[in-house]
């Protein structure tokens, strides 16, 4: 059964080869078999099974919807009402969210069963997973290597059949990039596509729900269900949503792929690059016509990012304070004081890193310097994309500069850690829609994302286009040995 | 310019965060570090460019003036390190 699509599942529901409970004990048998991995934060078996139950119910009387009775998990960064909601956070460890995020809502409206919640790195700030106050994430692939970051509980868990699907959230590329390294199909859709209410705030103009699944086909079923306007998110787009499974069957010919010269230079492992190339071939055999196209001011993502999401990163997180939730400590002398041990006991090390330059940068005399530079940054970037795309109709390129690292290898250097995001984080700058999808296996076995970046609001040509790559290729199907 | 332990104590100290005074000479190495791979900005000219602060840019949705949320202070009060009658408990602020 863990092998088996979304669609498959259902089939197998309505046939009654087997019901949801049963599904939902399978995958938690997988979850247990998994444990080593450490994807998950919490597992919610009891409430797993009863929903199951209820979703035996809708299917016993015909009531069910296409994800009804399939199980999902949620990354511990969307609100679980009644469940621990903890960010992957010791500040959060206690906290037991009094309401559902509206993703999570329409899911669970939906009759998808919750099996839990999946680690991440803390406050969704890191490419490796190796931020968890509850640990490193391993990767299925080797297990000595990070699963990527931030969601790298979510894509472990997929990518080891622990799940059949998950959620996840993409500041930076913290969908992609773990997709990516665990040979998983993510997508992070255009900003306001997906409600933000409910998801624990990191860069409010930059994140974005999406899903991590194994194929396009079952990202787009979970993106349709949880995608559309919610009067609760002030930034939610009040925009028809496509039907995401029905545009996926077109052919791709006559479209035109994108390849910026800045992705195609120096900057990502040979094995990686081969097999970009490679993808773009088999795109070109379906039909598909390619034109360079050009990013100039690519090589500014990294620092322009790096000052935008740590600025809006420690204004966010000013709310933990150990007043309203959360984690307060113990002694204190004063308000001041309770707040600084607070939070100095409560944050890991790259928060508080992130929380300082945010303050930093926003800090009276560095404005103008920083800020307000990385602001007009922001918007060259996202004006390159729209001259591009006169041109085109999406972007190919890689999705990360190389494969998933060796645990601890690049942990005590923050900045070439930031460097993972080098392909990824534009499309947050500009709101765009991208996807990453497996596209080979380098010399030692571990998977390469290729990264399709698409105009604002059309998730319906990039998952086209991934579908139809998945058709003429089988990287997405490979699973990493002992999970199978 | 880059930044001293001194400013490090003082950034520490606006972001609410208790640093070892033992480390601040650490953490001013890390931020700096950080702040050179930032300083790369200034490599683009951006004269005259509009600052662009969201994907959207577009004016916030207003709604009508009417009560939407329910009263759940007792439910948010739940999850709350200390509270007594309804309220929050702080530390004293006025003497």
């Amino acid at each position: 059964m863990h092998d088996q699509s979304l669609g498959e599942l259902r089939a197998g529901l309505d046939r009654k080869d087997y019901s949801s409970v049963e599904l939902t004990r399978h995958f938690l048998g997988r979850i247990h078999h998994g444990q080593r991995l450490n994807a998950f934060i919490s597992v919610t078996e009891d409430l797993a099974l009863e929903q199951a139950r209820q979703a035996d119910a809708r299917i016993a009387g015909n009531d069910s919807e296409f994800l009804t009775g399939i199980p999902i998990a949620h990354k511990d960064l969307f609100c679980t009402l009644g469940v621990r909601t903890t960010c992957g956070s010791r500040i959060l460890d206690n906290f037991i969210s009094p309401y559902d995020a509206t993703v999570v809502r329409k899911l669970k409206s939906g009759g998808m069963v919750m099996l839990g919640k999946t680690n991440m790195d803390e406050f969704a700030m890191g490419s490796s997973n190796e931020n968890s106050y509850y640990g490193h994430v391993k990767n299925p692939w080797d297990e000595k290597r990070v699963p990527g970051g931030s969601s790298g509980g979510s894509a472990a868990a997929v990518s080891a059949r622990l799940a059949p699907v998950a959620t996840a959230t993409d500041t930076g590329g913290s969908i992609r990039q773990p997709a990516a390294l665990c040979g998983l199909t993510g997508i992070k859709p255009s900003y306001g596509r997906v409600s933000r209410y409910g998801m624990v705030a990191f860069a409010s103009s930059l994140d974005q729900g999406g899903v991590l699944a194994r194929s396009a086909a079952d990202a787009a079923l979970v993106l349709q269900a949880m995608s559309g306007f919610d009067r609760r998110d002030s930034t939610s787009l009040d925009r028809a949503v496509p039907d995401y499974p029905g545009c996926i069957e077109a052919s791709i010919r006559g479209k035109v792929i994108g390849l910026p010269k800045e992705f195609f230079g120096q900057g990502a492992d040979p094995a990686v690059m081969e097999a970009v190339e490679q993808a773009v071939r088999i795109f070109e055999s379906m039909g598909a016509k390619t034109t360079g196209v050009e990013l100039p001011n690519s090589e500014a993502g990294i620092p322009c990012y790096y000052v935008l999401a740590p600025a809006e990163a420690s204004s966010n997180l000013a709310r933990f304070d150990g007043v309203r939730y959360g984690h307060r400590t113990e002694q204190y002398e004063d308000l001041m004081d309770m707040y600084e041990r607070t939070r100095a006991e409560g944050f890991g090390e790259e928060v508080k890193r992130r929380i300082m330059i945010g303050t930093y940068v926003l800090s009276s005399g560095y404005y103008d310097a920083y800020y307000v530079k990385a602001q007009k940054l922001r918007r060259m970037i996202a004006d390159d994309f729209q001259r591009a795309f006169e041109k085109c109709d999406f972007i190919a390129g890689p999705t990360t500069p190389g494969t998933a690292f060796v645990i601890g290898e690049k942990s005590d250097d923050p900045v070439s850690m930031y460097l993972n995001d080098i392909f990824t984080n534009s499309a947050n700058l500009a709101g765009l829609p991208a996807i990453s999808v497996p596209a080979g296996l380098d010399h030692g076995g571990l998977p390469i994302g290729l990264h399709l970046i698409g105009r604002y609001l059309d998730e319906a040509t990039i998952l086209n286009a991934a579908h139809q790559f998945q058709q003429r290729t089988d990287w997405h199907r490979k699973t990493p040995e002992g999970f199978e | 310019m880059p930044l001293t332990p001194k400013t490090v104590g003082h950034i520490a100290r606006l972001s609410r965060l208790e640093i070892d005074a033992q480390k601040t000479v650490f953490h001013a190495a890390q931020l700096n570090h950080i702040m050179q791979l930032v300083d790369q900005m200034n490599r683009i000219d951006t004269t005259g460019i509009e600052p662009m602060s969201h994907p959207q840019e577009a004016a916030l949705r207003m709604r009508d003036d009417e009560v939407c949320a329910e009263n759940c202070r007792q439910q948010y009060q739940s999850v709350a390190p200390a509270t007594q009658d309804g309220l929050y408990l702080v530390p004293k602020v006025i003497e």
